[in-house]
């Protein structure tokens, strides 16, 4: 397969970025998105250009690394599913493919198609954990969870952190990405004890780092490679609702 | 000069020896800790655990990893579950039994004290992580539910659907995230370590390299970890993360720090079979799959090419349940996947260049229903289907062996701290536990007791005796090594060549494929030995580093650690053309019992092979020591899964 791509190259924050055409050729249809990408910057590297920047590492959709918008998709067209378990035989033989960054305020430019996501990590600082010590923990039979709320704490702990969920809303808000983390430890009795302070801590800390508001347009879900539930922003603002009173009003 | 290797065993009977020494190693005192800067280069489950367990200890602890966030770490792959003599299935599990199945496992080449002291700890990491919130798979009750795993007749696997390392990662970095907030633990994330730096004889520092501006800076701390992860990538193709690499241990290896058993790695069974030149890595299916699946191949090698369900039942071979009648498809890997590659070599192996087997759920959909089997293993069929683009409920998936993990690392004493006085090192990175074949769901167990459970024991033990030693970066020693990391860098992007440094890495890789693989002989060994030279020299003289050093440059990352690939390589060969008898996944063709077993030689090789670098360049010639295995609790036996 043949393929015309139009990619995002920037050196840096301060310099002005542009999208740049390049030619795939021969590539088989089982070729991974980010194995073309490898084909492509071989060949640069050969004609003594500079090969593009992108990131991955596992290259099996769970380290959440890779971070491409395709043709304006966050991850791509395959969904769910990372930008690395896209397939050229997810394209049209002859397509142009439009490759650009995740774009959002929030996530500054590294270079070409790498941005930096700190600000997620930020916010799990913030509050998003269970202060259990090594050495204080009790029989792990001893906490029973009834496996409904076992399997809903799973389900939003499955979260990748990529951030294709601020990437692919208009308003760039990271509230997918903070109710699964709010969720998981919300649904487990462990997460009980800090669930007031935890939920207040994680919302300022994601709206201090410029994140936008969730207006539900529900794009987020949308793309999210680890099919985290719009729901769960629900609950996370039930959770806030609820902190919230409890704080101004004593528990 | 290095003496005689001293493990450091503590003394008393094997379920003894930790509580032993739990009692009377040294400790620091909480005022004391403040005072140590503890360097710790890793952010995966061994090193993610060490360092937010030594932050909530009190001491300044700082933390470096390649990746944009320490949540990325390459643990974060892991599928299938992690062991714990729990016994919560009451099916005859105890501690000594985990400790048994593990030195069996690993063919008798690890350590006794080590590995009972981990299968000791093991019931803590579960305890620890319900506590932090992982969110294990229960049953209808609220209690824990447990799944086997190959290389045991019990049920002590733990695990969070098919993404148990993510889940425990997850665990392990919000508690770092926790002591990143209360200022104990500084988080140094796209930053790479070069080089070790040592003071006096001691680790006291690295250098490192920051991806994102190309800035070398230099850390001085009271001791060093490493918990770098595997090398499984030396042979381009494998299960491993992309950024996976040999980097920091080969550093300090070439610092003198021994490397231990580098042949031993391993090739495991149940992984989507090579489908073209163009791939950049493989995928694994994790082991918890033989659960249900049935592993076959046609009978009869005229049969391969017709679609399975053509294939009637009488005319497939279920080889595994047919050699291995006790353990079946639960075999343990070395042994799985070398009966993959027999069959395939007899030319009955199926799908693109005979290279694969068939993993057959039909029988357990019939008997369960296609939604248990879903429930069970979803997100690996889907896995499986995105790649291939085949349904795994309706044909059976094909398999093929591949490489995924090394249980060879740097040597370390009881204490997890390697022959450099203040150089520690955990996890995947060390050789210590796995002898000469992991068993499934021993990784993440161990990554986890060494950092949550072992190393904050016995750090203290080296601290005690170094407070106030801690050199500043200002000694000539920092200068000199980074000197030496800079001239590296210039020498790869001012070798302006021609070929791609994918090229040389996918060269190297074929070639230990071949002959440093699943099976090994001493001609094609010394054909490697000679060969791997030849190829790095090229890599010198030829290879094209694009862009410059003071920016974001993925290219001149990656050169660096295919370098290290490249001299690494060659005594991973040397270390298996040595070890001349076969042990787990190191299978010497020369030693295979009448029914093509692995034939070990426990008279001339029940030893660690602890290699030291030579200097001056010389690769060809590191120096050997062994340090003699001694059994005491277990009876040494020829494995037999039979
Ligand atoms: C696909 C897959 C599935 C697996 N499934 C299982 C399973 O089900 N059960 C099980 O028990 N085991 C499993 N394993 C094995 C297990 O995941 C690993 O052995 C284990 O997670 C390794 O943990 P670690 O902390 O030692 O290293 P890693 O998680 O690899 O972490 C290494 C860390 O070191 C950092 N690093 C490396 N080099 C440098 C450098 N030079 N400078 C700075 N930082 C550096 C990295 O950034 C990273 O933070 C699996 C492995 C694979 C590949």
């Amino acid at each position: 397969m043949n393929f015309r791509l139009r990619v995002w190259r920037q050196e840096n924050r301060e310099t002005e970025g542009r999208l740049v055409e390049y030619e795939a050729r021969d590539i088989s249809p089982d070729t991974s998105f980010l194995e073309m990408l490898d084909i492509v910057n071989d060949e640069l590297t050969e004609r003594g250009e500079l090969p593009i920047a992108f990131d991955s590492d596992c290259r099996e959709g769970i380290c959440g690394t890779c971070s491409l918008t395709i043709n304006g998709e966050a991850h791509g067209p395959r969904h769910p599913g990372a930008a690395c378990q896209v397939y050229m035989r997810d394209f049209r033989d002859g397509e142009t493919i439009t490759i650009e960054p995740f774009r959002v305020g929030s996530f500054p430019l590294v270079r070409d198609l790498v941005v930096d996501r700190s600000a997620l990590d930020r916010i799990v600082q913030a509050g998003g954990f269970i202060s259990a010590r090594a050495g204080s923990a009790p029989e792990a039979n001893s906490i029973l969870v009834p496996k409904h709320n076992a399997d809903r704490a799973m389900e939003a702990a499955a979260c990748i952190g990529c951030g294709a969920c601020a990437a692919a809303c208009p308003n760039a808000s990271a509230m997918l990405f903070t109710s699964a983390k709010i969720s998981h430890l919300a649904f487990l009795p462990q997460g009980d004890p800090e669930r007031t302070t935890r939920v207040l801590r994680m919302v300022r800390r994601m709206d201090a780092e410029g994140f936008g508001n969730c207006t539900n347009i529900y794009e987020c879900e949308a793309v999210c490679p680890a099919e985290i539930s719009a729901s769960l922003i629900a609950k996370l603002n039930r959770e806030y609702a609820r902190a919230s009173w409890r704080e101004r009003f004593g528990e | 000069m290095i003496g005689q290797l001293d493990a450091k065993i503590p003394p008393g009977p094997i379920d003894r020896k930790w509580a032993n020494y739990k009692n009377n190693s040294r400790l620091v005192s909480p005022n004391n800790r403040r005072k140590f800067e503890i360097i710790v280069v890793g952010s995966g489950l061994a090193g993610g655990s060490a360092a937010a367990t030594l932050g909530e200890l009190g001491y300044n602890v700082k933390c470096f990893c390649y990746q944009d966030s320490p949540r990325r770490a390459h643990s974060i792959a892991a599928q299938g579950g992690i062991n714990a003599a729990k016994n919560y299935q009451n099916d005859g599990d105890s501690v000594f039994r985990l400790f048994y199945d593990t030195i069996k496992g690993g063919d008798f080449r690890s350590r006794e004290a080590n590995v009972y002291r981990l299968a000791e700890e093991s019931v803590n990491i579960i305890d620890q992580c319900v506590a932090q919130g992982v969110p294990f798979a229960r049953e209808y009750s609220g209690y824990l539910a447990n799944r086997s795993f190959g290389g045991a007749q019990v049920s002590r696997t733990f695990y969070a659907r098919g993404q148990t390392g993510q889940q425990l990662l997850l665990g392990a970095y919000q508690a770092l995230c926790r002591q990143i907030a209360a200022g104990k633990v500084e988080m140094f994330p796209q930053t790479e370590m070069l080089d070790v730096v040592l003071v006096d004889g001691h680790a006291k520092g690295i250098i490192t390299r920051d991806l994102k501006t190309g800035a070398i800076r230099a850390y001085a701390g009271d001791a060093v970890v490493l918990a770098t992860g595997g090398y499984g990538n030396v042979f381009f193709l494998s299960t491993n993360a992309r950024g996976c690499n040999v980097t920091a241990s080969y550093r300090a290896y070439k610092r003198g720090a021994l490397f231990a058993n580098p042949c031993f790695t391993q090739i495991h069974p149940t992984c989507i079979p090579v489908s073209g030149e163009h791939q950049s890595k493989l995928t694994l299916m994790s082991e918890s799959l033989r659960n249900d699946g049935r592993v076959w191949v046609p009978k009869r090698a005229e049969d391969c090419a017709k679609r399975p369900n053509e294939i009637s039942p009488p005319e497939r071979d279920y080889y595994l349940e047919r050699k291995y009648p006790s353990f079946g498809n639960l075999s343990p890997r070395d042994i799985a996947s070398r009966a993959a590659k027999e069959v395939c070599d007899e030319g009955r192996g199926v799908g693109p260049g005979g290279r694969g087997v068939y993993l057959d759920f039909a029988d357990a959909i019939s008997r369960l229903g296609e939604q248990t089997i879903r429930e069970r293993y979803g997100n690996l069929f889907d896995i499986y289907e995105k790649i291939t683009a085949e349904n795994a409920y309706k044909t059976p998936m094909r398999i093929y062996p591949a490489v995924h993990y090394t249980m060879g690392g740097l040597w370390v004493d009881y204490d997890l701290m390697s022959n450099v006085p203040g150089l520690h090192v955990i996890g995947e990175a060390n050789f210590s536990d796995h002898g000469a074949n992991r068993l499934g769901a021993s990784a993440l167990m161990q990554g986890l007791a060494d950092g949550y459970f072992v190393l904050p024991y016995t750090l203290p033990n080296y601290l005690a005796g170094q407070i106030g030693k801690r050199p500043s970066v200002d000694h000539p020693e920092f200068a000199r090594i980074e000197s030496e990391v800079r001239a590296r860098i210039e020498r790869l992007l001012s070798t302006n060549g021609t070929r791609t440094i994918t090229s040389f890495h996918r060269e190297l890789g074929l070639l230990l494929w071949d002959k440093c693989g699943m099976a090994r002989n001493a001609a094609g060994l010394r054909e490697a030995i000679a060969r791997i030279p030849q190829i790095r020299e090229e890599f010198w003289r030829t290879v094209r580093v694009p862009g410059e050093d003071g920016s974001y440059n993925q290219s001149l990352e990656r050169a660096g650690r295919v370098a290290d690939f490249l001299e690494f390589a060659e005594l991973m060969c040397i270390d298996a053309l040595e070890r001349d008898e076969s042990c787990g996944a190191h299978f010497r063709e020369e030693h295979q019992t009448g029914e093509g077993e692995a034939q070990r030689d426990d008279e001339n090789f029940a030893f660690v092979s602890a290699w030291e670098y030579q200097g001056n360049g010389k690769i060809e010639r590191p120096k050997l020591h062994r340090e003699p295995l001694e059994f005491e609790a277990v009876h040494l036996s020829q494995r037999s899964y039979k």
